[in-house]
């Protein structure tokens, strides 16, 4: 019966507590990677000590050496460049995926909070629907659907995203409509649309975005899954998802073909969503 | 032997000092106000008397003896004993105190369970026993409920049985009636000293002056963690000796507005006014007639329609029935709402300035003269231009009134409809703001129409007051004459509940 009494005073003198110590260094070894792989997405040329595509059949299956940092893949190509020249199409597909979805989310989830009931529920029951299956499977579906290539995986792992985003936008639309502020706004006399636009709009992008910092790792990733299984681009563009299934056979006599891009992927995801988690704990402390 | 001594108490937090040196004692059947306004440290005193205070306070005390225990070195677990036994709390918002998920009575026989070896059954009865103690009618039934089906008295009334269950010799009571409407607040606050007379030992927190007088034996006055002032209530409130506590008391004291000057013509003539949300009707024939120039005061309790009726004056809602008829036909006033949570009724994103500016944009003011109007608008309302700069959550809840009002001034009004607009203020920051409303009114001849829950607030800065209950006004006219001479049961018994 106490308890709301103590929380409110804890409340009240926590003041910086937050992100201290092991946490934080956390956050910034996270930042540190991305702020790597950002650089290997936009200028591989400074970083790849190699052409990622040139084939040297007598320096196949090498393991990795000052010449080659991560070795050499079965036809002789340089692992490490092929890593960094790989960042910016898995990168890039997780990227642009995510940034469709939060756009497409934001148009109709924040059309949808205002459309009247009879499209509102429609567009309600079609985010059910997809958000009944799993992500990956609707993406895989609609790849069925368009037929493999890059731009193909970034249109699926878009649709696969795209209901959560809605369902957030339509609920804080609804939410933010009914504002006190919104209201104060349309008292003054601002017009409605106005108001909508100015208030509504950019607080609705607000939490989108915070969902969008956390779901561009699931995004990466489900991309890289759907190159995997050969869905994406082909051979010879260095993806990270398409390296890892090259090198799959030959796992136990040369790991490191499909255990660097490997890594890259699980760092790169892993970093993306420490970053969103604490981007989001964030925005949380200031709403309150 | 006092039930609870308290020597020498200090209570440090972060390097902060929030409360320093604090003595007091509570005899059995003793009650014992602290008062302050927030941030004086009287919860953190509260907190320090059941050993709730946070993990990173340091707590020190030359003597913290409860009902004769030595609780200085307790560890938490001891203190769990103490607490609920020895020692209860009654704090201030009962739907959060309360599980929303279990029924009253197994909350209300929750230390019985704990403290003693009653069975299920006797306990059961026991918590009925508690309930009809506190005055629930119908306890058995009660019992059975969840705290979302209770009233909020009724809920506070639960709490108050939950924390006398161990029949305690010490009950703290942390602003248990702050979030109560008047009527309902004096039953709670009889029922406090009834508690008292009982035999308990009660120490009463609270910022509220008139609710102090009526059950409290003794007064602290707090300010800044220290108390500035103590006696026995008679004394510090008719003859306060510190200068802090007399400005108390006067903040919370008005005389009833008696210079009716200046009034024109009807402005607003509402005719059998008339709302209903979901078929329930939220105000009930409502008739009414706004003067050019006055200030008409509307109170009521919570669900009366004050704030439903605002609405419709300001335009937002639309009546079912009846009409609200303007001098000069539809539109030619400019009315504006200030609204009861400034915190809320500002974009939380935007800073003071921007949201200012858009209200001047939306009066038509041109893009150039804004800036130098919104710096006008903060320096009329008594705000540092600079804040303008701020966003509404670093400003303190006097400053981010006194924006809500400059903004609602942005459209230059000349109808002001202020929706609780001191409710939420301490004592002294209210007054300041009441003051800036007069001054307002006779600078801009404004009219106003002030709605409130505070009797003595209304009285104050009103000339004509409506009074509603369930919808209805049941009574109207002039503040002196409906505060001199109540007609209707309702408003004899807000005047009594608010003395």
């Amino acid at each position: 019966m106490s308890v709301s009494a103590r929380a409110d005073i804890d409340r009240r003198v926590r003041v910086s507590s937050r992100g201290t110590g092991p946490r934080r260094a956390l956050l910034w070894a996270a930042l540190a990677i991305l702020a790597v792989v950002a650089v290997m997405a936009l200028f591989p040329q400074l970083v790849a000590t190699q052409d990622p595509l040139r084939t040297d059949v007598r320096a196949a299956l090498e393991p990795p050496s000052a010449a080659h940092l991560f070795g050499t893949d079965q036809s002789g190509r340089d692992v490490f460049s092929r890593v960094v020249h790989g960042a910016g199409r898995s990168v890039g597909i997780g990227l642009l995926a995510t940034a469709l979805a939060l756009v497409i989310g934001l148009v109709v989830g924040t059309l949808s909070g205002i459309a009247p009931r009879a499209v509102d529920a429609t567009v309600m029951r079609v985010t059910d629907v997809l958000l009944a299956f799993p992500e990956f499977l609707v993406a895989l579906v609609v790849v069925a659907i368009l037929g493999p290539g890059p731009t193909n995986v970034a249109i699926a792992v878009t649709i696969a995203a795209v209901p959560v985003y809605v369902r957030l936008a339509r609920v804080q639309t609804r939410s933010l409509s009914l504002a006190e502020h919104v209201e104060a706004a349309r008292i003054l006399g601002v017009p409605a649309m106005r108001a909508f636009v100015r208030h509504v709009v950019p607080g609705v992008l607000g939490s989108l975005s915070v969902l969008a910092t956390i779901g561009i790792g699931s995004s990466i990733l489900a991309a890289a899954g759907l190159s995997f299984l050969g869905l994406g681009p082909t051979e010879p563009s260095p993806e990270w998802g398409l390296m890892l299934s090259g090198g799959r056979n030959v796992l136990v006599t040369a790991w490191w073909i499909a255990v660097f891009p490997g890594v890259a992927i699980t760092l790169t995801v892993v970093s993306a969503t420490i970053v969103g988690r604490s981007l989001r704990a964030g925005a949380e402390g200031r709403a309150r | 032997m006092s039930a609870l001594v308290v020597q020498g108490l200090s209570v440090t937090v972060q390097g902060m000092l929030l409360v320093d040196g604090v003595s007091f004692e509570v005899a059995a059947g003793e009650c014992v106000a602290i008062v302050g306004e927030s941030g004086a440290g009287k919860t953190i005193t509260a907190s320090a008397l059941l050993g709730l205070t946070p993990d990173s306070a340091r707590v020190t005390a030359d003597v913290l003896s409860i009902d004769g225990v030595d609780a200085r070195a307790f560890s938490e677990s001891e203190w769990r004993d103490l607490r609920g036994n020895r020692v209860g709390l009654v704090s201030q918002d009962a739907l959060v105190s309360l599980d929303p998920l279990r029924r009253v009575g197994s909350e209300v026989a929750e230390p019985l369970a704990i403290h003693t070896r009653l069975s299920r059954r006797e306990r059961r009865e026991r918590a009925i026993d508690l309930l009809e103690s506190v005055s629930m009618t119908d306890a058995a039934r009660r019992a059975g409920q969840y705290p979302h089906e209770l009233s909020g008295g009724l809920r506070q009334r639960a709490l108050i049985a939950s924390a006398l269950a161990g029949e305690p010799a010490v009950l703290v009571a942390d602003e248990p009636t702050t979030a109560l409407d008047a009527t309902v607040q004096a039953r709670v606050l009889a029922l406090l000293r009834s508690i008292a007379d009982a035999g308990t030992a009660v120490v009463f927190i609270s910022h509220d002056i008139a609710a102090v007088r009526r059950v409290a034996d003794r007064v602290l006055v707090m300010r800044a963690g220290r108390v500035i002032e103590q006696g026995t209530a008679a004394d510090v409130l008719s003859a306060p000796q510190h200068e802090y506590t007399r400005e108390l008391i006067t903040a919370t004291t008005h005389a009833p507005r008696a210079d009716r000057f200046g009034l024109g013509d009807a402005v607003l003539t509402g005719v059998d006014v008339s709302k209903a949300f979901a078929g329930a009707p939220v105000v009930d024939g409502a008739s009414f007639t706004l003067l050019q120039g006055q200030t008409l005061g509307i109170v009521g309790e919570s669900g009366s329609g004050k704030t439903t009726l605002a609405r419709m004056i300001v335009g937002v809602d639309r009546p079912d029935s009846g009409e609200l008829r303007w001098s000069g036909g539809p539109g030619a006033h400019r009315v504006q709402l200030v609204h009861q949570n400034p915190l809320g009724a500002f974009d939380p994103r935007w800073t003071v300035g921007r949201s200012l500016r858009e209200a001047l944009e939306a009066g038509g003011v041109p893009r150039a003269a804004r800036a130098a109007r919104v710096a006008a608008l903060m320096a009329e309302v008594g705000l540092d231009p600079v804040l303008a700069r701020r966003r509404p959550a670093a400003l303190s809840g006097g400053q981010r009134q006194r924006a809500a009002i400059a903004r609602a001034l942005a459209a230059d009004p000349d109808v002001l409809v202020l929706d609780e607009p001191v409710s939420a203020l301490d004592p002294s920051v209210r007054e300041k703001v009441l003051q800036l409303l007069g001054r307002l009114q006779r600078g801009r001849e404004l009219t106003m129409i002030f709605i409130s829950h505070d009797l003595d607030v209304v009285a104050a800065v009103s000339d004509d007051v409506l009074v509603m209950q369930d919808g209805v006004v049941v009574e109207q006219g002039p503040v002196a004459a409906v505060f001199a001479a109540p007609q209707h049961p309702f408003t004899q018994e807000l005047l009594a509940a608010g003395r």
